[in-house]
């Protein structure tokens, strides 16, 4: 059973401030009796566990990177919005939240993203007190970018780098409790399993990652700020060590996971190369501001770029979807540019992408603005590919960038786990099934800052002067065994291919078949292959050396098995869902113009699965979404 | 078009903290010119493991330049000889067919080596913890525009944050200093109108932490050349000139006491 998602009543301007007047307290003096351990020191990890920390709280932040500022929230480029409306262009707090309903596809709860809405614009003030660098203007003043989705400005951003500098805020704020003693920073230390006693999560279990000693930790409530899932395809946007692992082991500890299928597929990346590659890079949408999207009108067109005269380029985006044009949303530029590539029209070697040509701007604003504008990106493309973008169009092709699924939280953050929380990415709450552009940081701090801080102590309420279970308590003891059971195994089991190689397997498998595009075949042929390779995986995979040094083939070994199980409840709630939205493409279910078709009669739901045991498949529960404030339309960005 | 390269490796292989370390050497051949530095690494473990031998650890994580996970040292630099590039962004096409390239780990004190190319950077972590924050607990900000701060100047704080904290300019140096690295934070704050309550405290915290863990600066200039972010020397002057100007303000404080 779903518990209540705890949406508070009123009217939905007001919901957020009732709901922090409604719940319970803990009072100052008794918050230092409550520890609170949060997993994960991305954005929302680092600005939670640093909020937590000054609210008084006893807080101990896990990290498995050298040190907290690695959290992959570093890479986001574009920027973060606020409904700041400081552009006078007609932005509100209703219109961000409209903006991310309609896009997200109509699979968000409302309730949730107008709160999203309204801490935006704390998060901003938030940040700049801190110090991050946002741009600004000759006057002094904040400046904005616009970005997909959205026709007001209320994009904030500090060169391509927003991402880092906000990360870099939250770390140095997480980092002053760290040295005034509030928060006890553990880095290298990788949750392995998620502690559970009568039903209630009661702390963690985590590996050190150069020593291999298993500890436990115990905290009158776990938050798990551990990121999204999209390495599951191999090839993406994401770093190299980003993993399902915590979120997953919760999973199986029984919180339950909403939506798995709604992944994101961002539009401008640099396409693969050649096998040996290791992950795409990103391009930021922002990009897409100033860039035209084209390919050659004919598809055998085989000329250089600027051998092709403005009559031969076929400009698809702007020629389907002339009031968007280029800002069309991100699941919609992405499967734009697939059905060019699959129709022959792809360019580059591999002719697997699509142009994106900077020559209009450099000739209206001249390269000193370009470069202030998107200096870095610029370079960074340069580097990968060897060709300089202001002579030569940058080549382009979507990949894998965001996960919108994630552990089903409530109103307040909580799984379905009491004393289990999930914030950030990792969880599923506020991006239906498409993520609008810098919507990613803004969620993450909203997480982190504003909505766990004031959410958290409803439930910790009832613990007052209990201590939490101690770690000498037998689940404790037995999930240590569990984890270091599954270390020797891997090491034990001796097979013949790196748990590298099944990665690139499986990933080549999710991206054929619960990519861009899904249709019922290829998901029920998804679904065979992925527990056939999941079977070979577990004979025949090779891990060298021991646990007790750092060994990143062990490390990568329990992702890659976590990884398989997620993949395959991917395709299973890619199935269930008999429609398309936002991220979610089922080729079966699309209007005359290749649209996206929803049902929303039968799947205005969220689909959240309950774990049962690795051979019998998860049972789903459906929370039903309620729209009293967005009218469901089919959207168009014609 | 990709031109295929053969190469010969030696690499830094040490079992632990502890434990004796040596050069190895490897052949990297067949190794196509459009692959990432740390992408022929990757073919080279997996024909490691393809021996039963074990592969190389080294750093790394975003492989967009951002992370500053990555970092070693190829024959001799930091980050390899491409200017302002961290080693995930450097690419095999800045090599040729045949040639030998040495890569070891990060050498300095403060950076004890975890396993073959790995090393532990926490004291950077510490020198932050000291003081390379404003103290702005969440709730207390005002609107962002009530402060306006001139584009110079966010610019110029932009261009000292913009530090990865991957400690090349540490181990470029031959007296591993961290100055680079602390000057970098402490102008981005020193120089905002936000961070002027703490200026000199947290001038005075940063610098004397530093020195617990790292050389003196003798003014080499060789950690701004490695650096990948090109992080410009100027911010240890500025530096230098807040930390005399805090101790002189702090004695005249403790002289009134």
């Amino acid at each position: 059973m779903l518990p209540n998602a705890s949406i508070p009543e009123g009217p939905i301007a007001d919901k957020w401030d009732s709901h922090k007047f409604n719940v319970k307290l803990v009072n100052p003096a008794n918050k230092r009796k409550f520890k609170i351990l949060v997993v994960g020191t991305g954005l929302a990890g680092a600005s939670a566990a640093a909020t937590l920390a000054e609210l008084g709280y006893n807080v101990e932040a896990f990290t498995f990177h050298d040190t907290p500022r690695r959290a992959h929230s570093i890479a986001a480029q574009g920027g973060i919005n606020a409904a700041k409306n400081y552009r006078n262009d007609g932005d509100s707090v209703h219109r961000l939240f409209y903006d991310t309903v309609k896009g997200g596809d109509y699979r968000s709860r409302e309730a949730n993203v107008y709160r999203l809405a309204q801490v935006s614009v704390e998060i901003i003030d938030q940040m700049t007190a801190q110090g991050v660098p946002f741009a600004r203007e000759y006057g002094g003043l904040l400046d904005n970018r616009s970005f997909g989705g959205a026709q007001v400005s209320r994009t904030f951003y500090a060169r391509g780098q927003t991402g880092q500098q906000l990360l870099i805020g939250a770390y140095q704020q997480l980092m002053r409790q760290v040295g005034l003693g509030k928060v006890k920073l553990h880095t290298q230390a990788e949750l392995l399993d998620v502690v559970v006693k009568d039903g209630r999560a009661v702390g963690i279990v985590t590996r050190h990652l150069t020593t291999g000693q298993v500890s436990s930790h115990s905290g009158h409530a776990v938050v798990l700020a551990t990121g999204g899932y999209g390495n599951v395809f191999y090839l993406s946007t994401n770093a190299m060590t980003c993993n399902v692992t915590a979120a997953w082991r919760a999973h199986r500890k029984g919180a339950y996971f909403a939506n798995p299928c709604y992944t994101q597929i961002h539009p401008t990346c640099i396409p693969a190369s050649d096998d040996f590659q290791s992950k795409l890079t990103l391009m930021s949408e922002s990009l897409r501001n100033d860039g035209r999207i084209w390919v050659p009108r004919d598809r055998d067109d085989v000329r250089s770029a600027d051998k092709i005269p403005e009559a031969e380029r076929y400009y698809f985006l702007e020629e389907k979807y002339p009031t968007f044009g280029n800002l069309v949303p991100r699941d919609v530029a992405s499967r734009n540019a697939k059905t060019v590539v699959d129709e022959g029209r792809g360019v580059g070697p591999a002719r697997n992408g699509v142009y994106l040509d900077f020559s209009d701007v450099l000739k209206r604003d001249g390269v000193k603005v370009v470069e202030e504008k998107y200096g870095n990106l610029l370079e960074m493309y340069e580097r990968i590919t060897g060709e300089d973008p202001q002579k030569v169009p940058m080549r382009i092709y979507p990949a894998t960038h965001y996960t919108m699924g994630g552990l089903w939280v409530d109103y307040n953050l909580m799984t379905n786990v009491p004393g289990l929380y999930s914030a950030g990415e990792a969880n599923f709450s506020d991006h239906g099934a498409n993520r609008l552009g810098a919507s990613a940081l803004m969620q993450g701090l909203a997480d982190g800052y504003f909505v766990l801080p004031a959410t958290i102590g409803n439930y910790l309420t009832d613990f007052l002067n209990k201590p939490p279970v101690s770690t000498d308590d037998p689940v404790f003891q037995q999930a240590e065994a569990g984890v270091r059971d599954q270390m020797n195994h891997f090491l034990s089991i001796g097979g013949t291919h790196s748990p590298e190689h099944f990665h690139r397997e499986l990933g080549k498998l999710v991206w054929e078949y619960i990519g861009m595009a899904r249709n019922e075949s290829g998901l029920q042929k998804a679904i065979g292959e992925i527990r056939a390779l999941r079977d070979e995986f577990w004979k025949d995979v090779r891990v060298l050396g021991t646990n007790e040094s750092l060994n990143s083939s062990l490390e990568k070994a329990g992702r890659v098995a976590d990884f398989f199980e997620l993949a395959e409840l991917m395709a299973r709630d890619a199935l269930t869902r008999e429609e398309s939205c936002g991220g979610h493409f089922r080729e079966e279910y699309q209007d005359p113009d290749g649209e996206a078709l929803r049902n929303d009669d039968d799947f205005a739901h969220v689909s959240a699965w309950g774990w049962n045991d690795a051979d019998t498949p998860q049972t789903e529960h459906r929370e039903k979404l309620e729209f009293e404030y967005v009218k469901l339309t089919q959207r168009s960005y014609k | 078009m990709s031109k295929i390269l053969n190469l010969t490796l030696q690499v830094w292989r040490q079992a632990g903290p502890n434990k004796p370390g040596t050069f190895e050497t490897y052949q990297a051949n067949g190794i196509s010119d459009d692959a990432s530095f740390l992408e022929m690494l990757d073919i080279v473990n997996e024909r490691l493991i393809a021996d039963n031998k074990i592969p190389i650890e080294f750093p790394h994580d975003c492989r967009e330049g951002i992370c500053g996970t990555c970092g070693v040292m190829i024959n001799g630099q930091a980050h390899g000889h491409e200017r302002g590039t961290a080693t995930c962004q450097l690419h095999m096409r800045k090599f040729s067919d045949g040639d030998t390239i040495v890569v070891e780990p990060w050498r300095a004190k403060a950076f004890p080596i975890v396993r073959d190319l790995v090393v532990d950077r926490s004291p950077l972590d510490a020198v932050i913890a000291a003081g390379g924050f404003i103290t702005a607990p969440t709730g207390t900000a005002n609107d962002a525009n009530d402060i306006r701060i001139p584009k110079e100047v966010a610019d110029s704080a932009m261009d000292a944050a913009a530090c990865i904290g991957c400690g090349a300019c540490v181990a470029a140096c031959p007296n591993s200093a961290g100055q680079l690295f602390t000057s970098a934070k402490i102008w981005h704050l020193n120089s905002l109108p936000q961070g002027q309550a703490e200026r000199y405290k947290r001038t005075e915290a940063m610098v004397e932490t530093m020195e617990q863990f790292f050389g003196s600066c003798t003014n080499h200039g060789e950690c701004s050349e490695a650096c990948p972010k090109e992080i410009s020397l100027d911010f240890i002057a500025y530096m230098n000139r807040d930390y005399i100007k805090a101790k002189v303000k702090n004695r005249r404080l403790a002289s009134q006491s």
